[in-house]
């Protein structure tokens, strides 16, 4: 999704640009997340500075793309189960509203209005209006489509190594197949962005973060908004390898219900953790009873791609003249695509900075011992 | 005439027993899931499509293809190729996924 925005914004400044991917579209964490674009979920800072603008880049997307990119401004609901979570809720959108987010606080007696099928046992929640909802695989798909002829799409060809001129900048890189020359050269890899950092000599601490999924049978409308627990919010910006979860459900317009999330370092290990899954469905069946009498009909995981202090990599990389990165966007990289797209055409066509980018620097870890 | 499968293995089968299709009596045997109960009825489809709502049944016969989703006393989305008829069972015809009572 990432790289698919950087080429689209590239392209749409004038640029030409080759896209590589050792896989299909979407075969890497975009086909393996889901598709919410929150900015709910994020304090005030730099994160939230780039998802509000996201917010707004996706809206305009929305326009051009077809349907079946499952655009939906759906709008957020965040539930609090007692009344110290619900001061903390309080608190949280109270920084966000200062910060440009729109938040209303919904008393326990009206969530029912909101989302019919939400247990009782609520003390209230926040509805966050602008949070939306696409399908990443066919948004990345159809994103790189809409980008035109500037771009042209390699897809089953890895990137071995980068090829640079005398004075170390950057001329290329070295496919399975051959040479692709360029000036500039993002690394849009993902989980993987570490690796192809280590290609060019530089280190990016780029870890997998791995989240499970439960989809339902097909179901009509029984979740309007994403909903999701309080706790959500701290479990995101944990730091620790050890397992959390915490509920988050989801409608599509194809039916089935989305539940999340989990989130673990464990490498890439991909066997089927039955303890993730049971707490999942605990967790979405606590907030809407309807869903225990729902069957589950499969699950997948992802490696969401985790950088130290949960923020992106973007933009030129002062060690190596020519590389830039646009990765490591963890949880939120559908979401926080298309600013980071922009913010990277910006960047390579010399024009005006958007945001203030320090916070991203890929250069900002010390390098490891 | 064409020979049933239970004539070509020469089976000796229970005594039918009877289940049902939106009320209509649909004679089983022993052993026989509910798709094949209703396919020996003559009966071809019992879902209609979530978009659409085009007639199915059974497909693939194995559990694999989901085609043949039935409700099964009460209960929405059994694959009737799988589900083993017993006596009295009550199916209905599913129209699209089956869970209207869940909308919102
Ligand atoms: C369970 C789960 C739920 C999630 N939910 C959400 C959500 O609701 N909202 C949200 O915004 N985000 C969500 N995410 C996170 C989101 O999916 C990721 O942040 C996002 O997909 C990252 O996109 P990307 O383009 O950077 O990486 P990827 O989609 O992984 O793309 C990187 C690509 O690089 C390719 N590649 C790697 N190395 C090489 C090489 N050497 N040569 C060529 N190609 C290479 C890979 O094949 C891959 O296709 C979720 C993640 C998970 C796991
Ligand atoms: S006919 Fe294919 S699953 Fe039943």
């Amino acid at each position: 999704m990432v790289g698919a925005a950087c080429a689209y914004y590239a392209a749409r400044s004038g640029l030409t640009v080759t896209v590589l991917d050792r896989g299909p579209v979407a075969g890497g964490t975009t086909g393996a997340g889901e598709g919410n674009l929150l900015v709910s979920d994020k304090e005030p800072g730099p994160e939230l500075e780039l998802a509000l603008l996201s917010s707004q880049l996706w809206r305009e997307l929305a326009e051009l793309l077809p349907p079946v990119t499952e655009y939906e401004p759906k709008g957020g609901l965040v539930v609090a189960s007692g009344e110290a979570g619900m001061a903390a809720l309080r608190d949280f959108a109270a920084g966000q509203e200062n910060a440009g987010v729109t938040a209303h606080e919904i008393p326990a007696d009206r969530l029912h209005d909101l989302e019919p099928h939400l247990t009782p046992a609520l003390a209230g929640g926040f509805h966050y209006p602008q949070d939306a909802q696409v399908q990443p695989a066919l948004a990345a798909a159809h994103l790189l489509k809409a980008a035109g002829e500037r771009v042209r799409l390699r897809l089953g060809e890895e990137v071995t190594g980068l090829l640079t001129g005398a004075s170390g900048e950057v001329r290329g890189v070295r496919t399975a197949s051959g040479e692709v020359h360029g000036p500039y050269v993002v690394n849009a890899a993902g989980t993987w962005g570490g690796e192809l950092a280590r290609l060019a000599g530089v280190e990016l601490p780029v870890l997998p973060r791995r989240g499970f999924v439960l989809v339902t049978e097909p179901l009509p409308r029984v979740v309007r908004h994403k909903v999701y627990a309080a706790d959500y919010v701290a479990d995101v910006a944990s730091g620790s390898a050890a397992l959390q979860t915490s509920a988050v459900v989801e409608g599509t317009p194809a039916g089935p219900v989305l539940i999340g999330a989990s989130r673990e370092r464990v490498g890439y290990d991909r066997s089927l953790s039955v303890e993730v899954l049971r707490r999942l469905a605990a967790g979405a069946t606590a907030l809407f009873p309807a869903l225990a009498g729902v069957r589950v009909m499969r699950t997948y995981a992802g490696f969401r791609p985790y950088l130290p202090d949960h923020l992106p990599a973007i933009g030129p990389d002062p060690r190596v003249p020519g590389l830039l990165h646009a990765c490591g966007h963890e949880g939120a990289g559908i979401g926080l695509a298309p600013a980071t797209g922009l913010v990277i055409a910006r960047y390579l066509t010399g024009g005006e900075p958007l945001l203030d980018t320090a916070p991203f620097r890929p250069d900002r870890f010390p390098a490891a011992v | 005439m064409a020979r049933t499968p239970a004539e070509l293995v020469g089976a000796q089968p229970e005594p039918p027993f009877e289940i049902t299709l939106d009320g209509r009596p649909v004679a089983a045997l022993t052993g026989q899931s509910v798709a094949a109960a209703l396919w020996a009825a003559g009966i071809l489809a019992w879902r209609t499509t979530r978009v659409g709502g085009r007639p199915r049944g059974a497909f693939c016969g194995i559990g694999q293809c989901y085609d043949c989703l039935a409700t099964v006393n009460g209960e929405p989305n059994r694959r009737a190729c799988l589900v083993p008829a017993r006596p009295g069972d009550a199916i209905t015809t599913q129209e699209g996924h089956g869970r209207a009572d869940l909308s919102v």
